[in-house]
Parts: C-alpha cells; sequence; structure tokens
C-alpha cells in the first residue's frame, strides 16, 4: 500500500521533497488567512495595519463602526435575493439541458459559457454602460440584477452535474408505479437533486457575497462589505471588518467541515455494511 | 468558481448514456435564465459596443457622449494604453505559470499521495479553499501588512541575505503577481484536484514496472491524464488574473498599473466612457481569442 511518502521499495528524494512543498504552499495559502484573523483582535484605533495591542473589544461589539454593519447588512441581502434568483434560473436550465432534446443547443451552451469566460471589469462595464444608456441610477437593485446574472452559470454548472449523475432509471420505475410526470419528479427526481442544489446555493451566495470589481461599477452610492473594505483601505480599515471576515470564515469553514464529517461517517458506515 | 470547476470534470461523458426526452417543457425551463443572460449579459455587452463608439456632445460637459461611430476610439485607447494591456496579460501569464507550479504538487498530493486517507484527504481540500471563506479584499489587504516594509517576512528575508537591505516590496510588481497568484491559487489546484483524483493509480505502478522512472512516469501518464484539469486551472486562473485591478490597486503602484485600473479610472475619474467601453471590450475580445486559441491547442474543446 502507497503512504504518504510513497512505496517504501521505491524510496527516493522526491518522496519526501513533495510533502514538504505541499506544506510551504500550504503556509503560503493560510498565513494571510492567520494575519486577518489576528488583526480582528487588534487594539487598532483608527488605522489597522500595525499591532497595537491584544484586545477582545472588537469582537465583542462588532457594529462598534457602524459603516462595516450597515455595508454587510447589504452584502447578506443582495447575495440571499441574487442566490434565490440565479438558483432557481439556473436549476431549471441544467435540468433542461440533460434531460430535454431542443434547437440551438451549442447557442444556449456558448451564452452560459462566455460569462464565465469573461473578466470581471468587462462585465462590470458593460452592465455599467447598459445602466448609463437607460439613465438608470446604479444602486441597491442594478447590484442585485448584475450578481444574479454572474451566478445563473456556476449554478448551472454545479447543478448540470447532479443532473447527469442521476439514473434516468428512478424516474422510469415512478412512472411504471403510475407516477405522472410531476409526480415523478417531485417525488423522486427533486430529493436527489437537493445537495446539487444546495451546493450551488452556498457557491452562489459566496461569490455575491465577495464581489467586489462587479459590484463597484454598478453600486453607486450602495456600499457592500467587499467595497466598504477596499475604500476603506486608503484611510485604514476598522478592525471590525476583520472581525466580520474572520466570523465568515469561521461560519463557513464549520458548514464545510460538517459536510466533510458526514461525508466520512457514511463512507465508514457504507464499508462497515459491506 | 471553484465548486464549478470540480463539477465541471466530473462525470464526462454521464450525460450521452441518456436519452433526452422532446417536448415544449424544456424549452419553457431554459428561457427563463436565458431571457435573463440575454437581457443583462449579451444586452449590455452590445451596450458596451455601442458606448465604446460615442463622441463627446459638442459644447457639453464632462461625461456627456453621444451616438456616433468613431473607430478612433479603439486606435487613440490602444495607442495611450497599450503598456497596462501588456502588463496585465505579462502579470496573469507570469502569476498562472506560479500557481500552477505551487497548484499542481499540492493537487497532487491531495488527490494521489492522500488517496487512502479520505480523511486526511478531505481536510487537505477545504484548507486549499479555505481563503475562499473569508473576504478577496481583506486577504489582499493582509498581503499588504505582510510585504510591508518592517514585517517579520521581509525582515526575515533581509537577515537571510535574500534580499538587500534596502529593498522594499510594497508597492512593487513582484507584490502584484503575489497577491494575484495567491488569491487564484485554488481556482488552479481544484480542477487539477479533480482529474487527478480520478487517475487510476495502478497505471502509476504500471509505469513503474515497466521500468519507467518516476519522472517518465510522471511525463507519459500522469500528466497527459489531468491534462484537462490544467487547462481547466490555467483558464480559471488567467482570465480574473488578466482582468484583475485589485492587487494592482492595493499591493502595487502607478507603475504597475493593470489594464483593469485604467477601464475603473476611465469611468468614474476621468469619466471618458468611450474609452474605459473601448479598453473593456477588447480585454473581451482578446481573452476569448487567447482561449479559443489555447483551448484548440490543447485538444480539450469538450471542457467547454
Amino acid at each position: 500500500m502507497r503512504g504518504l511518502l510513497g512505496s517504501t521499495s521505491r524510496f527516493s528524494l522526491g518522496d519526501l521533497l513533495l510533502p514538504v512543498y505541499a506544506a510551504l504552499a500550504f503556509a503560503f495559502l493560510l498565513i494571510p488567512i492567520a494575519y486577518t484573523f489576528a488583526f480582528s483582535f487588534n487594539d487598532a484605533g483608527r488605522t489597522n495595519l500595525t499591532w497595537q495591542g491584544f484586545t477582545l473589544d472588537n469582537w465583542a461589539n462588532p457594529c462598534g463602526a457602524p459603516a462595516v454593519c450597515a455595508s454587510v447588512v447589504n452584502s447578506l441581502q443582495i447575495g440571499v435575493i441574487a442566490t434565490v434568483v440565479a438558483t432557481t434560473l439556473g436549476t431549471l436550465i441544467a435540468i433542461a439541458l440533460v434531460r430535454y432534446r431542443f434547437r440551438f443547443r451549442s447557442s444556449a451552451n456558448l451564452l452560459l459559457f462566455l460569462p464565465m469566460a469573461t473578466p470581471e471589469v468587462v462585465l462590470g462595464a458593460a452592465l455599467l454602460a447598459q445602466f448609463l444608456n437607460l439613465r438608470v441610477n446604479p444602486g441597491f437593485i442594478t447590484v442585485v440584477l448584475a450578481h444574479t446574472m454572474f451566478c445563473i452559470s456556476f449554478v448551472v454548472v454545479t447543478v448540470k452535474a447532479r443532473v447527469a449523475s442521476l439514473d434516468p432509471k428512478l424516474e422510469e420505475a415512478a412512472a411504471d408505479l403510475y407516477a405522472s410526470e410531476l409526480q415523478a419528479f417531485w417525488r423522486v427526481t427533486f430529493p436527489l437533486l437537493v445537495p446539487g442544489i444546495a451546493a450551488a446555493a452556498l457557491l452562489a451566495f459566496s461569490l455575491s457575497f465577495d464581489d467586489f470589481i462587479i459590484t463597484n461599477f454598478n453600486s453607486g452610492n450602495t456600499d457592500t462589505f467587499p467595497k466598504f473594505v477596499f475604500v476603506a483601505a486608503t484611510r485604514g480599515i476598522p478592525a471590525q471588518a476583520n472581525v466580520v471576515g474572520s466570523a465568515m470564515f469561521i461560519i463557513a469553514l464549520l458548514i464545510v467541515l460538517t459536510g466533510q464529517l458526514v461525508a466520512a461517517r457514511r463512507r465508514r458506515t457504507l464499508e462497515g455494511a459491506a | 468558481m471553484t465548486f464549478a470547476a470540480v463539477a465541471h470534470t466530473a462525470e464526462p461523458g454521464a450525460e450521452k448514456t441518456l436519452e433526452r426526452r422532446r417536448g415544449r417543457i424544456g424549452y419553457l425551463l431554459l428561457l427563463p435564465g436565458l431571457l435573463y443572460l440575454l437581457l443583462f449579459f449579451v444586452l449590455p455587452v452590445v451596450s458596451l459596443l455601442v458606448t465604446s463608439l460615442y463622441v463627446p456632445v459638442p459644447g457639453g460637459d464632462v461625461g456627456q457622449y453621444q451616438p456616433a461611430l468613431r473607430v478612433a476610439n479603439y486606435t487613440e485607447a490602444v495607442r495611450e494604453f497599450y503598456p497596462q494591456f501588456l502588463r496585465s496579460f505579462g502579470y496573469a501569464l507570469v502569476a498562472t505559470v506560479l500557481a500552477l507550479l505551487i497548484g499542481y504538487p499540492l493537487a497532487y498530493v491531495i488527490a494521489v499521495r492522500c488517496r487512502t486517507r479520505k480523511l486526511l484527504a478531505g481536510l487537505l481540500l477545504v484548507m486549499v479553499i479555505a481563503p475562499f471563506f473569508t473576504s478577496f479584499i481583506l486577504r489582499t489587504i493582509a498581503w499588504k501588512q505582510i510585504l510591508a516594509d518592517e514585517s517579520l517576512v521581509v525582515r526575515l528575508l533581509k537577515t537571510l541575505q535574500l534580499l538587500p537591505d534596502d529593498a522594499r516590496l510594497t508597492a512593487t510588481a513582484v507584490a502584484v503577481v503575489a497577491g494575484i497568484t495567491y488569491n487564484f491559487l485554488p481556482f488552479m489546484t481544484l480542477p487539477i484536484y479533480a482529474s487527478l483524483e480520478r487517475l487510476d493509480t495502478r497505471l502509476l505502478e504500471a509505469g513503474g514496472d515497466l521500468y519507467a522512472g518516476p519522472v517518465a512516469t510522471f511525463r507519459r501518464v500522469t500528466l497527459p491524464l489531468s491534462l484537462p484539469g490544467v487547462v481547466a486551472g490555467t483558464l480559471l486562473t488567467f482570465i480574473p488574473a488578466a482582468g484583475d485591478y485589485v492587487n494592482a490597486a492595493l499591493l502595487g503602484s502607478p507603475s504597475t498599473a493593470m489594464i483593469g485600473n485604467v477601464i475603473d479610472a476611465q469611468f468614474f475619474r476621468v469619466v471618458d466612457y468611450p474609452t474605459a467601453a473601448s479598453l473593456s471590450f477588447l480585454l473581451m475580445v482578446a481573452i476569448l481569442v487567447l482561449v479559443g486559441f489555447y483551448v484548440r491547442r490543447s485538444g480539450t474543446e469538450e471542457l467547454l
């Protein structure tokens, strides 16, 4: 059996170098997160760039910098609306692409691929050009419209993989048991799609919540959390922003780790049964 | 984007075995979403193209433009801003290569070396996507702190004589490229992981049995089989990197400005919409041409 260091019979320097190299890469990935986390405890005052001393005040009072809280509320609202709309539209498309025949399939695929292959700055600029030409003032609503747009394609690819992995025989079995097409969908197909849809929704929400570039072009005076941090960067970011970033990190980590542990337990149960 | 990248390469061909149903329902399911993309992606791009040909209103205020077909907007924009264009593609290319050099071994360790230890592999994978759990902008600012003149990292590098005493890392091209590499590293690692995860390790043993050394096995077996992941990863890194301006704005200086910085400044500070629009449109076309060429060259069209 090949272990972490490779096979014992053909041991080479490379077998040891690789894990060390990977450890360095992980350090590269994680050090900035550690910094963000550490500076959420900084007794910073106005600028949070150098270490001033340890305090729990920022965590005890995350709304101590009111602009931080207001921008987080905006980001959450935008994220939820964009996620719901994009997940709905994207899931319908994914089902259609895998299960139905239609003409213009390649054009539909191209239309879904292009927003992902276009840099954000172009998407943002294009939407702003459109809103300017239509004399629409950018604000909360235009941000929601923009976020929904760039989330749809990502929802489609995520849900599509799940639809494609479903066994169509399950629906045939439902039909054999006299379920109508609609009943078969709601009772059989949809429950099996839920994990894929949930993953797509989480992805859409995180894309929306963390988006800066497209938001910056289409938000007018509305501040989202990333936009607030970017603008504040020139005159000093309140430590409360780091509290929000760290709290988001912990919440997301808990969600993903729970998923991993559930998957590990299920594997063990399956192996035990086999 | 990351999860999508994984999902994107998952289950190849599963779709083909299935018989697709006919009927109007398919169109009904597609219609709302595609209509949305038509309204908020296709029309805006058309709008961008139209705006790029506008001319200022004669005698009008700053920021007032009227419809025209002035193609010279493009030549003027290119003449003025080609250095930023070239710099964007240069930085994006270097960052993509660096991300590949860091991300491939990382993906290999998780997907192949940790194959029999599912929980460890899962935890390592979580560590790869961990940066996404906290804000992109905050992480970039953390880099600013890490590379600041009196930071631990810089002092360590100077003590080890890896960096001259009077050198600085803030506001340099090195800092910008490092930031871009860092920010898009997970986009590189995850698709490579997804393709290596499906790699049958018995093939590697077979390579060894046939007296191929580790290098030959890697070059002739592992690398070709993981190529779809490498292509997906390089695209997912290069495209956002070329359009990025957050790293250049926070970690760089005016002399490291990328095309994104120019577009942002032309829109909001100079209020020169036609120039901003023509630069955006050029960036889009340039990237699509490069992507099309690259995908065709690497023979992985089915990825699209």
